[in-house]
This record gives C-alpha cells, sequence and structure tokens, in this order.
C-alpha cells in the first residue's frame, strides 16, 4: 500500500475521495480551509466555495437528499453560522452519507474565540468522531460515512488545528465507486413541520441510544492496557501527547465522543487504580464520566485555556519541568501586520487620521486594531460590523454616525454583512459602510468568493456587482475608490461620512499579493530632505522603519505602493520610477 | 530521534522547507511529523514548523528543551525559539535581520548585537549563513529556506547527506525551479563548510 505524508486536512479530502465522495461545500476559514482547496483537486468531486457556512451546509443537505456523499468543512466559529440547519438535518436524516467537518482552534492561532465544537454534538445529537493524526483523519472519515448511512444521520467529524496542520504518513486506498441513491419524495422524514418533527425526534432519541451502544465496541476506540496505575482517557492529539510522555499509562482512546461508550469506561476505570481525563478546552467528556459515579481527575489539573502540550502532561502526571532556556532578551514580538502594499492599509491610516469610531470585522484588516494604525472599536464576528455601528447610533444618536464606519472585506460583506446592510437601509440609520473589495478572501490563503470572477475549480463564473447589490438594498450614496487614491479616497469618506443617510464606499484595488500590475520597483528616502518627523511610520508598512533618526525603506520589502509619498509632509519619498515610464 | 524547529517570518518558506525535510526523510525509510503554523503566516508574523525524524513516533510537536537543530531564517526568530533547543544542540541561522515593526514603536529595543551575543551564549555549534548573499547569487529572495537547508546538511546530527535534499527538491518542486534551487541548496552547504559568517 502507498505511504504519503499528508496534513490531517489534506488527508480528509483524501479520504473523502476514497470514500466515493462526491460533493463538497465549504465558506473558508483556518484551520479548515484547505480540505475543500484539496477536495477541489480530484475531478470526480465538485467542491464549491459558498458564501456563507450556512449555505454550505444546506447544499450539502440537499445533496445528501439527492443521493451522493457529501462534506461540509469549516472552522469552529463557521459552525455557529450554520447551526440553524445542523439542527434540524439532525432530525430529518440522511439520503447519501453526510459528513460535517468542525475544526477547532484550541490556543487561538487565528481565530476570536476557542469554543468546543463537541457541545454541538451533544446539542443537536449528533455523534462526533475525533481523529488524532493524519491516518486517523483518513479512516475516520471513511467511518463517518458508514455511520451516517448505517445510522441515518449526519455525524461531526472535529479537527483541532494541531491535527489539521500537522502532517504525517498515511496509507492512502483507492476510490469506492458510491454509486448514486434513489431520489424519493418523502416529507415525514425531509419537512419538518412540527407534526413530523415530533415523530422524528423519537426517531433521534432511538438513534442516540444506539449509537451510544454501536461505540462501545467501535473500532475507532482504543484500550491499551499495561501495569501502570495510571490509567488515562483521551481523544485527539492528546492521545499523541500522552503516547509521547508517558507511554507506560493504561490508555482509553477515544475515537467517537459524542455519545460515550459507558461500558467501555465502566471497564477501563475498574481496572486502574488513578484515573485522568485530558482534554483540551472544556470538560467534554469529563462532565459524563463524572455524571457516571466514576472518579475521575481532568479540569481540576488541567487548564481550560489555549493549547494542552506534551509538557503540561509530564508537569501534571510525571511531575517533570522542562529544563528549557529562559533567560533570553526581551525581543519585540513579531504579530502578523498587513503587507507592504496592502490597500487596505490607506483606509485605515485615514479613519485614524479622521478620529472615526470604527466598527470591525474579520480579516486581514482586522490587523489594523494593532499599533500604530490602532483604528478599530469592535470586532465580534464574520458581518458583524454593520449591525454593530447601526446600535452604536441607535445608543449613541444620529450625530454619532456621522464620525462612525463600519468597514469590512467583500467576502465578508458576502458572508453575512448584507444582511447588516439592508437592515441599515430599511431602519434608516446613517451608517457609512466601506468595503474594502481586494477581488480574494484573502486571510485564509486567497480562495475566491463571488465577487472574484472565479470559482473553486478556478473556472471563470460571474462576478457579483457589488455596486448594483447595495444600490439594490436601498444605499442612494455610493462611491467606488482606488484605495491608492488618497486624496480621492479621503473626499469620499468625508462626503460619506456628512450624508445624512445609509452609505457605502466600496475601495477597489486587488490584494498585493495578487496584482499583477504592481510597480515592485521600491522608493526612496532623499536622506537631506528627511526630517526625522516619524510620519511615514504611522501607516503601520512593514517595508518603512528608522536607519538612525531618518526615515528608510527596506528595497526587498517595498513594493512601490506610494502611500508614503503621499503623506509625507517634506517630500523627501521619491517614486524612482518616472510617471511617464508605467502604463 | 531527531527533533528540529525551523522558525522564520511568514513567507520565507519555513512550511516548504519542513515538507523538503519531511520528503528526505521519507526516502531514507524514516517515519516523519511536523506541526505546521498556516492562515496568517503570509501577513509577516512569526512562523515554526515543528519536524521529528526517526522511528515510533508520536506527537507532531518538539518538545522544549529537545531540539537537536534550529533552522532560523532570521536572527531574532532563532532566538525565540531558544527554549526548544536542548543542550548540545545546534543552531543554523540566516545573518539577515528583518526589523519586525514593532521595532519601531516607541519604547521598543531591538538590538542586533545582543541577539547573537545570547544565540552565542547559549549554543556553542552556530553556522551563520549569509543568505543575502547565496540569494543575490541565485537572483530571487525565495531560495532563502532552501539555502539553509543545504547547510545543516553539513551536520552530523541530521542524518541527512545534500544527495538527499536534491532528490527531496526535485521531487516536491516544479521541474523549472530545480537549477535555482538546487544552487540554492548547494551554496548553502558550501557555506557553511567554509564557515564563513556575517558576523
Amino acid at each position: 500500500m502507498n505511504e504519503v505524508l499528508l496534513t490531517g486536512n489534506e488527508a480528509i479530502a483524501r479520504g473523502f475521495w476514497e470514500a466515493g465522495g462526491r460533493f463538497v461545500s465549504a465558506y473558508p476559514g483556518t484551520p479548515s480551509t484547505e480540505i475543500t482547496e484539496n477536495a477541489a483537486k480530484y475531478a470526480e468531486i465538485i467542491a464549491e466555495w459558498a458564501p456563507n457556512e450556512k449555505v454550505a451546509m444546506e447544499a450539502v443537505i440537499g445533496a445528501s437528499i439527492g443521493g451522493v456523499r457529501t462534506l461540509v468543512a469549516m472552522k469552529h466559529v463557521g459552525l455557529n453560522v450554520a447551526a440553524d440547519p445542523l439542527f434540524t438535518v439532525a432530525y430529518t436524516g440522511v439520503n447519501g452519507g453526510l459528513v460535517i467537518v468542525s475544526a477547532d482552534d484550541p490556543g487561538m492561532h487565528s481565530s476570536q474565540n476557542e469554543q468546543d465544537n463537541r457541545y454541538y454534538g451533544r446539542a443537536a445529537k449528533v455523534p462526533v468522531l475525533e481523529p488524532s493524526d493524519s491516518q486517523e483523519a483518513l479512516d475516520f472519515t471513511k467511518e463517518a460515512f458508514t455511520i451516517s448511512e448505517a445510522f441515518d444521520t449526519p455525524v461531526i467529524l472535529r479537527l483541532t488545528t494541531r491535527v489539521a496542520h500537522s502532517q504525517s504518513l498515511v496509507k492512502v486506498g483507492d476510490r469506492l465507486e458510491f454509486a448514486l441513491k434513489e431520489y424519493h419524495k418523502d416529507p415525514a422524514k425531509y419537512v419538518m413541520i412540527p407534526a413530523n418533527a415530533r415523530r422524528r425526534h423519537v426517531v433521534v432519541e432511538k438513534r442516540l441510544a444506539d449509537l451510544q451502544k454501536y461505540n462501545n465496541t467501535s473500532v475507532s476506540n482504543q484500550v491499551e492496557y499495561t501495569r501502570s496505575d495510571i490509567g488515562i482517557i483521551c481523544s485527539g492529539i492528546i492521545y499523541q501527547y500522552v503516547k509521547e510522555v508517558i507511554p507506560e499509562a493504561n490508555i482509553l482512546k477515544i475515537g467517537m465522543s459524542f455519545p460515550l461508550p459507558e461500558d467501555l469506561i465502566r471497564e477501563f476505570a475498574s481496572k486502574v487504580k488513578e484515573l485522568y481525563v485530558i482534554e483540551e478546552l472544556e470538560p467534554f467528556m469529563e462532565e459524563k464520566i463524572k455524571s457516571m459515579g466514576i472518579a475521575v481527575k481532568g479540569r481540576e489539573v488541567f487548564s481550560p485555556l489555549g493549547e494542552i502540550f506534551p509538557a503540561n502532561i509530564a508537569r501534571v502526571l510525571l511531575g517533570e519541568k522542562a529544563d528549557a532556556i529562559q533567560e533570553t532578551p526581551d525581543i519585540p514580538g513579531r504579530p502578523p501586520v498587513m503587507c507592504a502594499g496592502c490597500p487596505h492599509r490607506a483606509v485605515f491610516y485615514l479613519f485614524n487620521k479622521l478620529k472615526l469610531t470604527v466598527s470591525g470585522d474579520i480579516g486581514c484588516y482586522t490587523l489594523a486594531c494593532l499599533p500604530p494604525l490602532s483604528s478599530i472599536d469592535t470586532t465580534i464576528c464574520m458581518g458583524a460590523s454593520i449591525g454593530v455601528a447601526h446600535g452604536l447610533e441607535k445608543a449613541q444618536g444620529r450625530e454619532f454616525s456621522h464620525k462612525t464606519v463600519a468597514v469590512l472585506g467583500e467576502s465578508t460583506f458576502i458572508h453575512s454583512g448584507i444582511t447588516g446592510l439592508i437592515n441599515v437601509a430599511y431602519n434608516q440609520s446613517a451608517v457609512t459602510t466601506v468595503i474594502l473589495d481586494n477581488r480574494i478572501t484573502a486571510m485564509t490563503g486567497h480562495q475566491h468568493n463571488p465577487a472574484s470572477g472565479f470559482n473553486a475549480k478556478g473556472e471563470p463564473a460571474p462576478a457579483l456587482d457589488l455596486p448594483k447589490l447595495v444600490k439594490a438594498c436601498g444605499i442612494e450614496h455610493v462611491a467606488v475608490v482606488d484605495p491608492f487614491n488618497l486624496p480621492a479616497l479621503e473626499n469620499a469618506l468625508k462626503e460619506a461620512m456628512s450624508f445624512d443617510g445609509p452609505s457605502v464606499i466600496i475601495t477597489k484595488r486587488p490584494c498585493i499579493l495578487l496584482d499583477k500590475k504592481k510597480q515592485d520597483t521600491p522608493f526612496k528616502v532623499d536622506e537631506d530632505a528627511c526630517i526625522g518627523c516619524k510620519i511615514c511610520l504611522r501607516i503601520g508598512c512593514p517595508a518603512l522603519g528608522l536607519r538612525g533618526k531618518k526615515a528608510f525603506i527596506e528595497p526587498s520589502q517595498c513594493v512601490g505602493c506610494g502611500l508614503c509619498e503621499n503623506i509625507c509632509p517634506r517630500g523627501a519619498i521619491q517614486n524612482p520610477v518616472q510617471k511617464g515610464d508605467i502604463q | 530521534m531527531l527533533n528540529l524547529i525551523l522558525a522564520g517570518v511568514g513567507g520565507q518558506g519555513t512550511v516548504l522547507a519542513s515538507k523538503l525535510l519531511a520528503q528526505a526523510a521519507i526516502n531514507r525509510g524514516l517515519d516523519v511529523r511536523t506541526a505546521e503554523t498556516i492562515g496568517m503566516a503570509q501577513r509577516g508574523g512569526s512562523v515554526t514548523s515543528h519536524v521529528r525524524i526517526g522511528q515510533d513516533l508520536y506527537s507532531p510537536l518538539v518538545a522544549l528543551d529537545t531540539a537537536d537543530i534550529i533552522l532560523g531564517m532570521e536572527p531574532s526568530e532563532a532566538l525565540r525559539c531558544l527554549p526548544y533547543l536542548k543542550k548540545g544542540g545546534s543552531i543554523v541561522v540566516s545573518s539577515k535581520f528583518i526589523k519586525p515593526f514593532t521595532a519601531s514603536l516607541p519604547g521598543s529595543t531591538y538590538e542586533e548585537n545582543l541577539i547573537w551575543q545570547c544565540l552565542g551564549d547559549h549554543c556553542k555549534n552556530i553556522s551563520v549563513i549569509d543568505g543575502g548573499k547565496i540569494c543575490d547569487a541565485c537572483g530571487s529572495t525565495k531560495v532563502l529556506n532552501i539555502a539553509l537547508l543545504g547547510a545543516a546538511s553539513n551536520l552530523r546530527q541530521l542524518n541527512l547527506t545534500l544527495v538527499d535534499l536534491e532528490k527531496a527538491v526535485q521531487e516536491i518542486l516544479p521541474q523549472k525551479i530545480h537549477s535555482i534551487n538546487l544552487q540554492a541548496l548547494n551554496l548553502g552547504a558550501q557555506s557553511a563548510r567554509k564557515g564563513e559568517t556575517a558576523l
């Protein structure tokens, strides 16, 4: 059998293909994005980017009812958006197998919270599988389809960042040719009016009891007995850490963490003297095990904050402390920054200059909350900027809206900002919304979206006409500007802010990493003209710094966007390319 | 068992470097596990890849105080990862500093000398590579990661030869960029052999 090195996400895409999967839909979100990107590489799989996770979920529900094996992938917070269909597809069950991948992010490598989505399994009464490495990511994906069809249920495959973004060797296999299932009209199963849903709820409870019984013998769980007194119950990546740190322990590795295999747990607990449950984030298994009357240590020795690392396990179970080097000088941190030449930068520079209250959103531009731009007041979730700005006006009065903006990228606007904009138009607040249209979903690594003109397979697709769309929402004052044209941008902003009604500014310029027309010749500082006022440093450009007391442009970083030239009060920053030279 | 930490700035190609190391190890019949920073990486933040090579591997993460080798694409990033280095471990590092923007903020200090001094205090086996020079010679700023791999191939601990890495480059990278990357690999190896430093 062929062994290849895969990330957890690549392995899920492969497992989906091997399981005969036909349709995948998703909205990008770290750490789940590469599942769909890799699924899109298989000719047999229809792969799509949906406008948001709810639409993706609904599309796969349709595909499942339509009789194919189908998968939807999202980051943990994406499942909040898709929760509405989730709770009801739990009642209808499936036709073709349906797998929901939830990629959780303990430690918040790239997220706004660290919710534990295993609770969605419990709340929606849907089984949850937790792979611990890439091989299991592939195997459990296939197992999830078997369970989905055998028990007529959607299945949650729950990853964490360390499983999604770690590589290990995987034995890959062939594709199962999964024959298209027949479509039957079956309103009692698929039309969830109260009368039908009441009957389906009975089915769901019975299914849960069956799944719980099944899980006692499921191959996804693994028991390893040794001569040690210590027994550890764990799942996911924690299993790998436990094997590394304390291989001599008895281990009950849980593959399906909801509903838990109660008989298996009772048997394991009876054979060890000291029982621990180690899990990142919430005491999900621990609560259940304790409710079974079993004494187990978990949360009192492991923190619910962030990731659990091998060193944490060693400290608690072995009393070992790593003898790591500690006395290193305090060097400044290196948070991610907007790229040199990022078209968003000028927008946030102006927000700061004009002292606006800024209702922010989720995207690369959220980085503008950090110094020196420091120009974002709130960031809650995808699409929240417009709704929050509207509420600020309701609380603070209409005048407040004349110095407040909502700002979000075009992909985030399409995801869930548009409903906020309709609300602004309908309930007539004077909110100014700035849509940063950089032609791509950038932060997650450049995925196409409905405004980019291409689909998930890279084929041409109709591009959403944003100005027309916002006008159709009822916004009268709409302006489209190039954010590299600073005076025009400032004028557009001032006009929109003073307009007594809802307004929209669309800043249009491709992400600099994709901009084929960018100048690429670095600008230079005329050291004689530079007075060291540091005004240019206010834009937070990674190409700009100080050398001695004068401004300095790092030529390997500068892409020649010209923003610093525009704001230098002494004209000390020069474009080496004469204006006539570029077309 | 060999533990490596690859430390760099988003965009420098740490993920690719770890893939190449992994492929070279797999070709030798060894097991590999890696943990990557993927996602916001393009935005110029600190990026770390963990690479573990050997047999009977479980955790993809290198534990503190256990790294045999730190490959630093930038000196301050190597410094940041110093707690991973075990006693007697080695560091291969590019001499070129990339100042984080935070270093220009009021109240920040970023002293290059201090960074070198601290690296030297804690590690007796440091190869400093003039990555900028190699990139210039190859005509691309994107081959720094490959040059460092070449330099690391001189370390006996690595147990992978220049030939192993050349093969991995040919297997993983698109053909049109083979020659430039092989050049970087070899220049990196030569530079480390000669003990060239930018200090």
